[in-house]
């Protein structure tokens, strides 16, 4: 019985240990391979500020994912964190017909994050490109974007309100702050790190995403002038330049730059996270 | 005047959250009126059920069975693949990792979260496809690497929520240490790990691009692992760029089928949730 113990023991531990080790190999394995064979395709004419099919430069299509990822931002967020505001701050205790709404709500979001990047690159060509007639553009694809992560807005920004005290909330009613005054200068600003940590995940997202920009923003591979001009944002770029096939070892290199982006936005939404958990 | 501000305020604050509801309506409005009718026309028999896709043909065939068939495959792969070795992650960093090890894993699997789904793709046709051709095989495996860190996650957080008395009295009555996390303490969070589960097929079922890019696209059943196939997501991807008329509404209908399942998905995982609580 002992034996079997034992054995059980050492088969699980190798199981749990190995699994584990698959998952970290897996991971360096595409890091390592990415920046090996993206590295020494990192020119100077790569960064080149118009785009042409011997230069294959990414810069156009860098500044474009900037541009796309503020304009997405831009809407999302004021939308996410005031619905955020009013999930926890205004609807939160209130009567039995204001959770009904907080259910809706709550409801909607959650299924509006499971929706496929794809079906929303769909709903953005029938509505924003073709119904609202907005063409392939910056613009179009942005809406798309900010409705596809206005639910992870919402969702950190409530979780971070929640994680504010009531003791602060009571502190400010207590010295005669009204209640819209306590929510923007004592609740927001400790619940900021958080929402930060969110705003981050969700350019994360914007950076990584191509099936909802294919049929919204286009694929116009310079610098847009206008909102209503399509461009390629660097995933796009990059599903473009495997698709011809002819420019793979530039695709390497533009999968380093995004790769390098990936990680800077990891580490900046790690520090937010600590700050708010050592804060608040 | 402090009183009209607060007042404003209060509803510009609803009045953002009813965006979501307002979103998803659009969403659904515009899917059904121009899915429903292309189902009507097609007949949603021979659309759900038909084996043929062939939009260029006279008669068009707009069959797509293939493609859900496809979708399935390439999911339940993702899951054999990506869901054992999820848990038993989440198992070793919530039980048995090192807290050095910890620190460096645990952003790892982030990292591994959120690599760009084309990075992947891009990854899985220079090392994945040479192997195993454009397949079911090879979709597997990157939608099985794709899911891992979200399967992980979700489940080292349900793990991590089980009390610790559970583990110590597991201990008490003689059982080592995997043999508590796996009869006692795993089976305590399997409502959470199951919703992680759930949520992983939702990313698998949706993936587009890095599918497009090595599971082959071709629109037949699929015959073997080793041979391609197209899903529901690389339907409408591949095709919507020049279709027309009802090829593009059968192309939308695609999607509302797509949703459905996604809907269904989103059910399951809101009851499991609700069953946590």
């Amino acid at each position: 019985m002992k034996l079997k113990n034992k054995f059980y023991e050492r088969i699980m531990a190798m199981l749990c240990w190995s699994a584990a080790l698959s998952s970290v190999l897996a991971l360096l394995f595409i890091v390592g391979f990415i920046l090996v064979k993206g590295l020494p395709h990192i020119k100077p004419s790569l960064f080149s500020a118009a785009y042409s099919s011997d230069n294959v430069s990414l810069m156009p299509a860098l500044v474009s994912t900037i541009i796309m990822t503020f304009m997405s931002i831009l809407l999302a967020v004021p939308l996410g964190m005031f619905a955020a505001i009013y999930l926890v701050e205004y609807a939160g205790r209130g009567t039995l017909r204001a959770n009904k709404s907080v259910m809706l709500i709550r409801i909607t979001a959650e299924t509006l994050s499971g929706i496929p990047s794809i079906v929303y690159g769909l709903f953005g060509l029938l509505f924003f490109v073709s119904f609202l007639d907005w063409k392939f553009s910056m613009l179009a694809g942005a809406f798309t974007l900010a409705i596809m992560i206005l639910p992870l807005i919402m969702r950190s920004s409530e979780e971070a309100l929640l994680a504010v005290p009531d003791m602060y909330r009571e502190g400010a009613f207590g010295l005669g702050a009204g209640k819209l005054r306590t929510v923007f200068r004592i609740v927001l600003p400790s619940a900021m790190p958080g929402i930060l940590a969110g705003i981050i995940l969700a350019t994360g997202r914007i950076v990584g995403e191509t099936a909802a920009l294919v049929y919204t923003a286009g694929t116009v591979a310079q610098i847009p002038k206008n909102p209503m001009q399509s461009a390629r944002t660097l995933s796009v770029h990059m599903y473009a330049l495997s698709g011809e096939g002819l420019h793979v070892n530039e695709g390497y290199a533009t999968a380093v730059v995004l790769l390098v982006m990936v990680i800077i936005l990891n580490i900046a939404s790690a520090k937010s996270a600590k700050k708010l958990a050592g804060g608040a | 005047m402090t009183s009209i501000k607060e007042k404003v305020m209060s509803r510009v604050f609803l009045l953002s959250a009813l965006s979501t509801v307002l979103a998803l309506a659009l969403i659904c409005l515009f899917l059904f009126i121009n899915g429903i009718p292309a189902m009507a026309k097609i007949g949603a028999f021979s659309f759900m059920l038909g084996k043929e896709w062939s939009p260029s043909d006279t008669p068009p065939l707009f069959g797509i069975l293939p493609m859900i068939a496809g979708s399935l495959y390439v999911t339940a792969g993702a899951i054999i693949i990506g869901v054992p070795i999820g848990i038993l992650t989440a198992v070793f960093l919530s039980k048995s990792c090192p807290k050095k090890l910890y620190k460096f894993i645990k952003p790892g699997m982030d990292l591994l979260a959120g690599i760009p789904s084309v990075v992947l793709g891009f990854f899985g046709m220079a090392v994945i496809v040479p192997v195993f051709g454009e397949s079911i095989l090879s979709a597997s495996i990157v939608l099985g690497i794709m899911i891992l860190p979200t399967v992980t996650g979700i489940s080292e957080s349900a793990i991590r929520a089980v009390p610790q008395n559970y583990y110590e009295g597991a201990v008490a009555l003689g059982a080592g240490h995997y043999r508590a996390v796996f009869k006692v303490i795993l089976p305590a969070a399997n409502s959470g790990v199951l919703a992680a589960v759930i949520l992983g097929v939702g990313r698998a079922i949706g993936e587009t691009m890095a599918v497009i890019m090595i599971a082959g696209n071709q629109a037949r059943m699929p015959v073997s692992l080793f041979k391609g196939v197209r899903t529901l997501t690389a339907n409408i991807a591949l095709e919507m760029g020049y279709a027309a008329e009802l090829h593009r509404e059968a192309l939308i209908a695609t999607a509302l089928v797509l949703f459905v399942f996604i809907l269904v998905i989103n059910l399951g995982f809101a009851a499991l949730k609700k069953r946590i609580k």
